[in-house]
């Protein structure tokens, strides 16, 4: 295979896909923390805020390369998540600064729990993408 | 545990009691016992006039004072009664106790022996209590008890209702005709009756129950000891039959029998008992002495038991209680449903006194003779475990019998199942049910623990779970379709608190619970907690008692004697040294504000209540003001007057002088002074209209975050400068939209922010809010919720076009001034392991999944917690839960307040329905109904709630097989909840189609978040009054005053009659709604007006007139106010005037134009579930 913008796409979405399964397996720890008290919900938040953007960035980036590549399997695999990863930022708490997670509301069990459900199944979403785009 | 050894096994009490009463009574009596001691004497001491009663008799003499009279009589009367039989049941032997009220005579007339036999129980503890109280002699006799009696006492406690007794006697002494003290009495006995020939009793029942308790005497041969209690329940009534005037006496005399303890000063600690027992109704009046003997004896009695609002009124110490601002009012009288008041003879003890008879009061509606047996009826009901049913508290504790041992309640509640059907599981027809709402007010169910426990067990007022049985798995609580929450009023105020002061705290070494009534001790020196289940060492410091001056008792300190305890805290427990009370006004000073003329209502209170700002000699106060600028007030010692500084830099705002501006309330109380007499003229020519309220904030924020406090805003329109402004998102015409509401949510984090900025600083922000338009509380709301701080709202308010509102703000404002406050305070609340918290409601920050973090407490804030079971609970019978609450108090000291609630596990849905308490899942729905509407919508809100009553009936339905699948049908325990939802719907927080503002619909929502059970429960189902027609009967003495005590009537234009004045208690206000047709009389004496026509249509008091029916009135009103923390407002509505839609749309059972009657919504709700 000859080296094309497609292959050039995959090998930047491969290191990408790297970079966001740290973002992923961070998100767990980072809940996982919160779960045992070893960290206050604001310190928490004020860390995890800043994460949030950046990896959808980098997600919607890719999917854009995989469009302009015109990979439309892959592309088509990607949407889902693109797609979560606009409505979840749509529906978002009223806050001023960027990010998802609200100090006073995450303390309560379901969104702790759908949080650490998001990010497992994250990980393994990423980690399957990984191994496709290394494949692919 | 701190139960006594296992001695107290049901089998081996039966034959122990005896003897342990021989023993105690030898000494009162000489033909119970052998030896004899120096009992006799001291009996003798307190009680001399009662001595010709036999010597069994002669126990309970010792300190019985008041009813010796009729005691004398009672033994001529009486023939001997059979009871001999029972007695050798223990069970039987605990049951009869009931029995001896209702025959007086034959137990005086038995032997010693028997009596014992039959008292059992009790009579240890009584005779360890007077001993040890008395002459403190005996010491070996009180061992005795102390150790391996004690569960005794309580058992019999349930057993006995005293205030029954009580009850029917004073309506003798009232001089009623005799019938109904017969009545009365019957019902009392037979309220056990009933239920155990007839489980399922019909609900018409009352009259019914009158006609049983008269034919009693024939089922009376049944006695047999298996049945052992019930049995003996059944045998009570035999004595009754005949004696009319008599009974009364005999009764009198039962009640001065089962008083016994009542003359022991130690009273308060009973009520409690009388709370928690529901059995009160039945049985509590007898319980509580002994409960009390108890605690003199074995507990110290320094450890005064938790003060109850309760516990204050049946141990007469009626003052207290009213000041304590929990007490609800309504309730208050509940304790003794029985008519009349305890107080009975004359003569009886003054404890007793205050109890108000409901049984009186149906005179006055003129059906004398019926009535009181109704009202009998109907009353032990609702103070019953569940509000429609005597029968079931009584019923319910059965099964605990078994479990006399505490380690061995496990049983109670598990063999619920195989006893017969307990009353609060008796279905009711809902739709058929025309009177579903109860004459008295509703009570907490009490947990079905085991008697000792119960007795140790956290008040309803501090502590309550919606399921008082807890579903083993969560697989069970998900059939049930019933929330599991807690409700929490930590703070409240309590008029008696063991406060413990001692170098080590007892806590577990692996969950850090606080060692508590429900751990167990494995021997002397190790102890089992009941939350993980670690066996922990007991420290030295502990094995001696500072109250009883003994050493070896670990299991009689009052940590382990009381659930609610507090401690004063070592340095272990702080960040830093405590923190000085500090405190902040923030004022609105713009054109708006001053228009308003709230400063002068404020500056005013200030300077009276100055002296009393809760704090120390380090109290600091500081003043800022506000408009478009923002003004501090140097108010430094040695200026000759106050300095005012302006910063007009909103967009980064500083302090000009960091140091003055907060300072030293006793150095320079004189010119705060003349501030506060400045301050209210220095605006009065301003033109400014905008408010910089962010700014404001922020600085407030800087100039407390050194030493974190109480920051108290005053804001009379929206923001509209610099960080924080707000728009308005109202759109008026919304406001009666049934489709969407809108803006529920805040517009910004800006004040979110502020607050958790505040939170982190200690520093809780308070907000007043006096607007007459659209201020944009959800957005505003949130820089208190998120700091701890509390909300008050005051739509429209101004100071002379609106009176009745700048009154309640000056109320308002002295009780939060004057309230106690805790700083930097967090709360804990612990479960036992396989319960998990999952949702907290209240004010303050999450910190972690069980730690809530309160900048400021005060007692008027009230929490809930949702709860998920994790892990089945199967290996476990009882569960607990405890909140500790680590504070500051205002003198600077640092202190945990410990309460801890202990609850049985069950593995039957039935078992769970049984033990639902209504009130509190009503008050947990509201909670998440609020997060709802406000994270989803308010109609999703809305269909929750009416699923919640769909799915909880149709799974109630689908469990029981022989229902009529036609009926709509409730377990008791639960017909007051489609009720109380459809209140809820028609809340200002939840209801669509009527026009509600904005701010008015989300204050209500900040309510329903923060208060405490008993405050939202009148807000949510207010309660209605009849009161012109208010009478003496039943009546409740307080301080020398008269309060008469009318029905509850249901929330209906139906039962408002053209010819009467009607009361409406909805919590923060009150509506007196006064008929067209109304008797003048009333409106002359009462109102202070000739006719209805000449009544003002805006009148906010009731005239001090010098009449009778005047003083009752205001009595009554006065009685409901104190009871509460924010000062209601009272309005009198005409018949026909503009103002009576406001006392109507209270009136839920009725249809409006967009909402269900009550039967409606029945019929809604059948419809669903069979859908």
């Amino acid at each position: 295979m000859a080296f094309t913008f497609a292959a050039f796409c995959y090998m930047l979405a491969l290191l990408l896909t790297a970079a966001l399964i740290f973002f992923a397996i961070w998100h767990i720890i980072a809940f996982d923390e919160l779960k045992t008290d070893y960290k206050n919900p604001i310190d928490q938040c004020n860390t995890l805020n800043p994460l949030v953007l950046p990896e959808y960035l980098i997600h919607a980036f890719f999917c854009v390369m995989f469009l302009c590549a015109a990979e439309w399997l892959t592309l088509g695999l990607n949407m889902p998540l693109l797609a979560y990863h606009i409505w979840r930022y749509m529906s978002r708490p009223v806050m001023s600064g960027p990010g998802l997670y609200d100090p006073t509301t995450i303390m309560n069990a379901d969104i702790l729990a759908y949080c650490q459900k998001e990010g497992w199944c994250k990980l393994a979403f990423y980690l399957l993408a990984f191994f496709y785009y290394l494949y692919g | 545990m701190s139960a006594p050894a296992g001695s107290s096994h049901p089998a081996a009490s039966a034959r122990i009691p005896p003897k342990f009463g021989g023993a105690a009574v030898s000494g009162a009596a000489a033909p119970a016992g052998p030896g004899a001691g120096p009992a006799p004497h001291q009996q003798n001491g307190p009680a001399q006039n009662q001595m010709q009663v036999p010597s069994g008799y002669g126990l309970h003499h010792q300190n019985y004072i008041a009813p010796s009279g009729h005691y004398s009589q009672g033994p001529g009367k009486m023939t001997s009664l059979p009871l001999d039989t029972q007695c050798g049941d223990y069970y039987s032997a605990l049951y009869t106790v009931p029995t001896q009220n209702v025959t007086p005579n034959t137990v005086n007339q038995q032997p010693g022996a028997q009596q014992l036999y039959s008292r059992g129980p009790p009579a240890p503890h009584i005779v360890g209590s007077t001993l040890g109280s008395f002459q403190g002699a005996a010491s070996s006799a009180s061992h005795l008890h102390t150790s391996a009696s004690q569960p005794y006492s309580s058992f019999v406690n349930h057993y006995n209702s005293p205030a029954m007794y009580s009850a029917s006697s004073s309506v003798a002494s009232q001089g009623f005709p005799s019938t109904c003290g017969h009545y009365a009495m019957s019902t009392v006995s037979n309220a056990a009756y009933p239920s155990v020939s007839y489980p399922s009793l019909p609900a018409g029942d009352t009259y019914g129950q009158m006609f049983t308790s008269q034919n009693a005497p024939t089922v009376r041969p049944v006695k047999d000891n298996s049945f052992s209690g019930q049995n003996t329940a059944i045998s009570h009534p035999s004595p009754l039959p005949p004696l009319p005037s008599q009974q009364h006496h005999q009764q009198q005399s039962l009640s001065g029998y089962s008083t016994l303890t009542w003359s022991s000063p130690g009273l308060p600690s009973t009520q409690d008992n009388l709370i928690r027992n529901h059995t009160g109704s039945l049985a509590v009046a007898n319980n509580n002495p002994t409960i009390t003997g108890v605690d003199s004896s074995s507990t110290t009695s320094s450890a005064s038991p938790m003060p109850n609002s309760y516990d204050a009124l049946e141990g007469g110490s009626y003052p207290d209680m009213l000041s304590s601002s929990a007490s609800s009012p309504a309730p208050d009288p509940a304790p003794e449903p029985d008519p009349a008041s305890a107080p009975a003879p004359a003569s009886a003890p003054a404890p007793v006194v205050p109890q108000p008879s409901k049984m009186a009061k149906p005179f006055g509606y003129g059906y004398p003779t019926l009535q009181p047996g109704y009202q009998n009826a109907t009353a032990p009901l609702i103070s019953g475990v569940q509000p429609s049913n005597p029968v079931y508290s009584g019923f319910q504790q059965y099964p605990q019998y078994p479990g006399v041992n505490q380690l061995s309640s496990s049983i109670g509640g598990l063999s619920l199942q195989s006893s017969p059907q307990p009353e609060s599981l008796r279905p009711v027809n809902l739709t058929q049910e025309r009177n579903i709402l109860p004459m008295t007010p509703v009570w907490a169910p009490v947990p079905n623990l085991n008697a000792d426990l119960k007795k140790l067990n956290c008040s309803p007022d501090s502590f309550r779970c919606t399921l008082t049985n807890i579903p083993q798995t969560q697989a069970l609580l998900n059939k049930a379709k019933l929330p599991l929450g807690l409700l929490l009023h930590p703070f409240r105020d309590l008029t008696q608190l063991p406060v413990i002061t001692s170098n080590t705290i007892v806590r577990c070494r692996s969950c850090r619970t606080y060692i508590n009534p429900f751990v167990s001790f494995i021997d002397q020196r190790r102890w089992k907690c009941n939350l993980c289940y670690r066996v922990n060492d007991v420290p030295e410091e502990f094995m001696y008692n500072p109250l009883t001056r003994s050493y070896g008792e670990p299991h009689k300190r009052p940590e382990v004697q009381n659930s609610t305890v507090e401690f004063i805290a070592s340095s272990d427990y702080m960040l830093r040294p405590p923190q000085p009370a500090v405190y902040l006004f923030v004022l609105d000073v713009s054109h708006n504000a001053v228009e308003a003329g709230y400063l002068t209502i404020l500056c005013q209170s200030l300077l009276e209540n100055l002296d009393k700002l809760p704090g120390d000699s380090r109290t600091r106060i500081g003043f800022m003001t506000f408009d478009s600028t923002i003004h501090f007030y140097n108010l430094q010692e040695g200026l000759s007057q106050p300095q005012m500084l302006i910063v007009s830099d909103i967009d980064d705002v500083f302090l000009p002088t960091p140091d003055s501006l907060l300072v030293n309330l006793y150095e320079s109380k004189e010119l705060i002074k003349d501030l506060l007499n400045a301050l209210p003229n220095m605006f009065t020519n301003t033109r400014e209209t905008h408010s910089a309220l962010g700014p404001a904030l922020q600085a407030a924020f800087k100039l407390m975050s050194p030493t974190g406090g109480r920051v108290s805003v005053f804001q009379t329109q929206l923001p509209s400068l610099g960080a924080g402004l707000l728009q308005s998102r109202e759109d008026p015409n919304q406001r009666s939209s049934t489709k969407v509401v809108q803006h529920l949510g805040p517009a910004t984090d800006f004040y979110k922010k502020l607050a958790l900025d505040c939170s982190g600083q200690q520093t809780a922000v308070d907000l007043f809010l006096l607007s007459s338009q659209y201020s944009d509380l959800a957005s505003l709301a949130c820089m208190s919720k998120y700091s701890a701080g509390c909300i008050y709202y005051y739509p429209s308010f101004h100071y002379t076009h609106n009176p009745s509102q700048a009154e309640k703000l000056q109320k308002d404002l002295k009780r939060y001034l004057t309230r106690k406050i805790g700083f930097e305070a967090v709360m804990r609340i612990r479960c036992t392991k396989g319960l998990s918290m999952h949702t907290f409601h209240g004010n303050f920050f999450v910190r972690s999944t069980d730690l809530l973090s309160l900048a400021n407490i005060n007692p008027d804030a009230g929490f809930a917690v949702q709860l998920s079971i994790e892990e089945s609970l199967t290996d476990t019978s009882l569960v607990c839960f405890q909140t500790a609450l680590l504070y500051t108090s205002s003198k600077g000291e640092r202190r945990i307040r410990v309460h801890t609630l202990c609850l049985p596990v069950v593995s039957s849905l039935a078992d769970v329905y049984a033990g639902v308490d209504v009130q509190a899942a009503i008050c947990l729905l509201a909670n998440m109904a609020v997060d709802r509407s406000v994270s989803s919508s308010l109609s999703d809100a809305r269909d929750a709630l009416v699923n919640a009553v769909v799915d909880s009936l149709s799974a109630y339905g689908s469990t029981v097989s022989n229902l009529q699948h036609s009926a709509l049908m409730a377990p008791s325990s639960l017909k007051l909840f489609p009720l109380y939802v459809l209140a809820l719907l028609k809340q200002k927080a939840f209801r669509t189609g009527t026009s509600t503002r904005l701010d008015d619909r989300v204050y209500a929502m900040c309510q329903i978040k923060s208060q405490p059970l008993v405050h939202l429960m009148k807000m949510i189902h207010p309660n209605l009054y009849r009161i012109d027609r208010l009478t003496d009967e039943g009546a409740v003495h307080v301080n020398d005053r008269i309060v008469p005590q009318p029905p509850l009537q249901k929330l209906s234009a139906e039962k408002l009659t053209r010819e009467g004045a009607f009361l409406m208690d909805c919590g923060s206000v009150f509506y007196i709604w006064v008929g067209k047709g109304c008797d003048n009389n009333f409106i002359e004496d009462v109102l202070g007006y000739t006719n209805f026509a000449s009544i003002p249509q805006k009148m906010t008091h009731l005239p001090e007139l010098d009449t009778l029916s005047s003083e009752r009135a205001r009595s009554f009103i006065t009685w409901l106010r104190d009871s509460r923390p924010l000062s209601p407002i009272l309005h009198i509505v005409k018949d026909e005037s503009p103002a009576k839609a406001e006392f109507f749309q209270h009136l839920i059972e009725d249809r409006t134009e967009a909402a269900f009657s009550y039967y409606e919504f029945l019929l809604h709700v059948q419809q669903q579930i069979c859908k």
